[in-house]
């Protein structure tokens, strides 16, 4: 008697299961972004207007690709990477299908960005992204104990011994290489000259190994060191500055002598997502002024949505002001597309500053 | 008939494990396998080659690396084994019998939470502005707080805390089978502390010293988290250079034949270990 | 003669369990000495104490003279044989054996003399190089005992050693024991719960309950005039009835048992008409159809309930006329009694010499 209720509950539940997981899939946007890209209250709002659940996994450039390239572009709908990273990867894995501009609100866009965007991301004369953030890499100070610090080579300033944090990733390597005068965007194209060039920074960064903390790999334990006084100069997103300069006006985001890396993050679609019009749906929503808006509230990052500025609070106006006077505006680095090849080069490099004593 | 019956019975019983074993795990390892042995031409075509192979023994941070992360393992291996064996005697042959179970709940308990956040656990107590400074400061043991991350010790001792459990464990159940008789026979007859411990309980123990060892061995060699995150940044482990080749280089060819090397290369660690203590992999795994 | 060993006033308390209780006792050097008591009595924890692996709670311990109170079982010149015998299975015969002298830090050449040596005296010439796996029990046995007697303890102490061997090879070792001690002449005490090992093979014997001595005495003292009803019964087997003195004078008494019999006995203690007693008599004292001109005879009939064979131990179960008492009754494989059957009646006499006879204490449990 026992047994068959429980084989009937067996029965029941695997079908409520089957049923409900069918239910669930269609009505799913897998998204796969960064830290605070997809903030709480809009994922909400999302899900209230359209009705589908959205499901977030957050990662870096890296391993976006990484996860795209190894299920040859499946399992998510949507991806974010940088608009540097698009072009060469799908040259190689085909991991992205071009945008389908008719679905896109392109009106909500700001055009300029727009462009840049769809032309760095053409391959086969289609473009595989469109815009959706943009922010710089530049250094977070702390002006009562580095007041001096004004570029990238003071993270190898021996004044702020054990003081100094960065990312042992390729952006750090291209800002030494900017603050040592070099123009590492100009040799993307000559491996050679770039290696030369990579090798050159590699040493300076071995040689600077005594100087720096740690190497961070985790933005909130960066913020909580910097919170903390026990890092005073860092490399790292303007945003985080930003968040530190409300608590404690002493830290701020600084725009670096040798300028700013400026980046642009995207919505590119995956090969094989399987509900491609929520991932329109998500694009067309997130670039809405109010939601653009909300989300710089929040995070300090400017998007690419046109009229969202008008929206933000005043104190993210001030941040531009304070950190980028228009000569630093001027000044930022924007990354060109990162032809192939580069990343092994690097890769070997930071392997080797990682590895020395 | 019946042995038929038996062996058809056997059969549908392990074919759900085997069909496992081989779409999650051998299947996988073939594909890593062709891949170690592939390079990309300048044309951008995959071909055959050993180069994967032959860079790592040509590359000093390589198989330095590698080295490092050996014999840091080891290290590893040892320090939990000097811990773990008087834990374990004391839970065994010391303590009353009714705490013995209280006493492997708590050392259970860490190991309910994730490996991240018990790192993050040990951050928060280590780090310069972390809560052993500042009771040291408060103490007025120390004028200036001190980094104790980022070490290579302290990231030794989380090694060691991560890995704690597999070593106690295995230690437990072969004490506990050895007769308390033969210890006091050993005292009686004039063998001091030490005596004891190397004549009698560390041979009667071996068995599962050395189970606990190679578990150990092989999570730490394996282990990724815990290196990157309190070893800080002089703390390259062979693991994070295969994951910088898939994720950061995109070389996937490389990181499979890197992670080939780790398997082959710890195997022959631990068949080496096994030898020296004389012992079988079939008597350490019962 | 000297003393090798001398417990005095020892007790061990276990929380609030008294496990010895102030015992005192000597041991002769080259005498071999039983404590013999049944299972819980204390006697393990007496030979740990001794052995220095419990630490006494109060009382002294003297080994050739010296105290031996704080020193560790290691630096103490007594060695245990421990009930499982507690052979070090990591290592061959040769090496059990060599384990106390290495400790003693003897050079190679004299070690492997004394193993050979010892190893020829136990008879186990050439099993240097087996493993403890590969022996029999009494070779394990006499391993054990060679692993001790290696080092010429003062005092040789073992813990039941024979409990975990089969019946035949008991009876065996116990002869063998009691050779070897005489042999070798070092001082064995020895503990068991088997009264036959303790009869056999000791000079001495102290019988233990409760944790208290109850009789130390030689073997046959012990069988023939027990002090205590406990030893009474423990030791050998026991006929008993319940009784009150009728009439007594300094040597004997008339005692009236309760199934309604009238004996005279002997008595060791002074009593008076009127006390109750207990009455214990061996089943070997009773003799069956006693001659009919034997004096001072107890005499009765019995009904033969069952024929109990076992050998020169063979008994007869038997009960008085009128009562339902059950008597156990020697009965000697002479072919004299051949005839008695089941439900027989016969005659049975004791002589008063054989009785043993106690006052009944009045909180006797």
């Amino acid at each position: 008697m026992i047994k068959r209720k429980l084989f009937v509950l067996c029965v029941v539940s695997a079908f409520v299961l089957v049923f409900s997981g069918g239910l669930y899939a269609a009505e799913t946007l897998s998204l796969l972004t960064w830290k605070g890209y997809a903030p709480k209250n809009l994922v909400e709002k999302f899900e209230k207007e359209t009705g589908i659940t959205v499901k977030v996994t957050y990662s870096n450039n890296e391993e976006m690709i990484a996860k795209l390239r190894a299920t040859r572009g499946a399992g998510f709908d949507l991806a974010q990477p940088s608009q540097d990273r698009i072009s060469s990867v799908q040259e190689k894995y085909q991991i992205y299908q071009p945008i389908d501009m008719s679905k896109i609100n392109a009106a909500q866009i700001i055009p300029s960005m727009l462009k840049a965007v769809q032309l760095n991301t053409m391959v086969n004369v289609k473009s595989h992204a469109v815009p959706f953030c943009w922010g710089t890499s530049g250094l977070i100070v702390n002006r009562k104990f580095a007041a001096d610090a004004k570029d990238y080579s003071d993270l190898l300033n021996e004044a702020y011994k054990g003081r100094v944090s960065y990312r042992l990733k390729r952006p750090t390597l291209i800002a030494i290489a900017f603050a040592m005068g070099d123009d590492p965007f100009a040799k993307y194209s000559d491996v050679n000259a770039y290696q030369a060039l990579m090798e050159k920074v590699g040493q300076a960064l071995i040689d600077g190994k005594p100087i720096v903390k740690n190497y961070w790999t985790n933005g909130d334990a960066l913020l909580q060191s910097m919170r903390s006084e026990e890092v005073y100069l860092a490399m790292a997103w303007d945003n985080g500055g930003w968040k530190l300069h409300v608590e404690n006006s002493d830290i701020d985001f600084l725009a670096p002598k040798s300028g700013a890396l400026g980046w642009i993050d995207t919505f590119a679609i995956p090969a094989k997502a399987k509900n491609i019009d929520a991932a329109y749906k998500w694009i067309n929503f997130m670039l809405k002024p109010e939601n653009a808006a909300q989300f710089t509230n929040m995070e300090k990052y400017g998007t690419a949505s046109r009229g969202s500025i008008e929206l933000t609070n005043v104190d993210i106006r001030g941040n531009f002001q304070r950190s980028f006077p228009q000569a630093a505006v001027d000044n930022i680095k924007w990354y060109p597309p990162v032809p192939a090849k580069l990343e092994e080069i690097e890769g070997k490099i930071l392997d080797k500053v990682k590895a020395a004593k | 008939m019946l042995k038929g019956q038996k062996r058809w019975g056997l059969f549908f019983f392990l074919a759900p494990v085997v069909l496992w074993l081989f779409v999650m795990i051998v299947l996988p390892h073939i594909d890593l396998l062709i891949m170690s042995f592939r390079i990309e031409n300048d044309e951008g075509q995959q071909i055959w080659s050993l180069k994967n192979y032959l860079n790592f023994f040509e590359e000093p941070i390589y198989w330095l690396t590698f080295a490092r992360t050996a014999i840091y393992s080891i290290l590893v291996t040892f320090l939990t084994f000097v811990i773990a064996l008087p834990v374990a005697f004391y839970i065994t042959k010391v303590v009353k019998p009714k705490y013995q179970g209280f006493l492997l709940v708590l050392l259970l308990l860490p190991f309910w939470v994730s490996e991240l956040v018990r790192v993050y656990g040990w951050m928060i107590l280590l780090r310069e502005s972390g809560v052993i400074n500042h009771f040291l400061l408060k103490a007025g043991l120390l004028k200036q707080p001190i980094e104790m991350l980022y070490r290579d010790s302290t990231m030794i001792l989380g090694l060691v805390y991560t890995s704690m459990l597999f070593m106690v464990v295995p230690i437990i159940s072969v004490l506990d089978s050895l007769d308390n008789s033969l210890i006091e026979a050993a005292y009686d007859l004039g063998a001091n502390m030490w005596t004891i411990l190397f004549k009698i309980i560390i041979p009667h123990a071996t068995p599962g010293i050395v189970s606990g060892s190679i578990v150990v061995f092989m999570l730490t060699l394996g282990n990724y988290l815990t290196p990157n995150l309190m070893g800080g940044k002089n703390s390259l482990w062979f693991t994070e250079q295969i994951y910088n080749q898939f994720i950061a280089s995109f070389n996937w060819n490389q990181g499979s034949a890197f992670g080939f090397l780790l398997l082959v290369l710890s195997s022959i660690v631990v068949w080496l270990g096994l030898k020296l203590t004389r012992q079988n992999l079939k008597k350490v795994v019962q | 003669m000297q003393i090798d060993l001398a417990v005095k006033d020892i007790s061990k308390t276990f929380d609030d369990f008294m496990a010895v209780d102030n015992v005192s006792f000597e041991v002769a050097d080259g005498s071999f000495f039983s404590i013999l008591g049944p299972s819980g009595c204390g006697k393990t924890t007496l030979l740990r104490m001794i052995a220095g692996l419990t630490e006494p709670t109060a009382g002294t311990i003297e080994i050739r003279g010296k105290s031996m109170l704080g020193i560790p079982p290691n630096k103490r010149p007594v060695n245990l044989i421990f009930q499982h015998l507690a052979l070090f299975p990591m290592m061959n015969v040769g090496e059990n054996i060599a384990f106390g002298l290495k400790r003693r830090g003897d050079s190679k050449a004299v070690i492997n003399e004394k193993v050979a040596t010892i190893l020829e005296r136990v008879d186990l010439i050439g099993f240097g190089d087996k493993k403890v796996d590969q022996l029999s029990g009494g070779q394990k046995q006499r391993v054990a005992i060679a692993r001790c007697l290696v080092l010429e303890p003062a005092v040789l102490l073992l813990d039941e050693p024979l409990g975990a061997l089969d019946l035949k090879l008991r009876e065996q070792m116990k002869v063998e024991l009691k050779k070897l001690q005489a042999k070798v002449g070092t001082t064995f005490v020895y503990i068991t719960h088997d009264q036959s090992e303790a009869l056999v093979m000791s000079d001495h014997v102290a019988v233990m309950n409760q944790g208290v001595f109850e009789q130390i005495d030689t073997p046959q003292n012990l069988y023939n005039s027990p002090d205590t009803p406990f030893v009474a019964q423990f030791v050998g087997d026991n006929n008993t009835w319940s009784g009150r003195i009728r009439q007594c004078d300094q040597k004997t008494a008339e005692i009236e048992t309760t199934d309604g019999r009238v004996f005279r006995t002997q008595i060791r203690q002074q009593l008076q008409p009127g006390d109750e007693v207990d009455l214990f008599l061996r089943p070997e004292a009773m003799l069956i159809q006693p001659d009919a001109g034997l004096a001072n005879l107890n005499r009765f009939e019995v009904i033969v309930k069952d024929l109990l064979f076992d050998g020169a131990n063979s008994r007869l179960l038997a009960h008085p006329l009128d009562a339902d008492t059950e008597l156990l009754i020697a009965l000697p494989q002479t072919h004299q009694y051949d005839y008695i059957q089941k439900n027989d009646k016969i005659e049975i006499g004791w002589d008063e010499q054989s009785g043993i006879c106690f006052l009944r204490k009045e909180n006797q449990d």
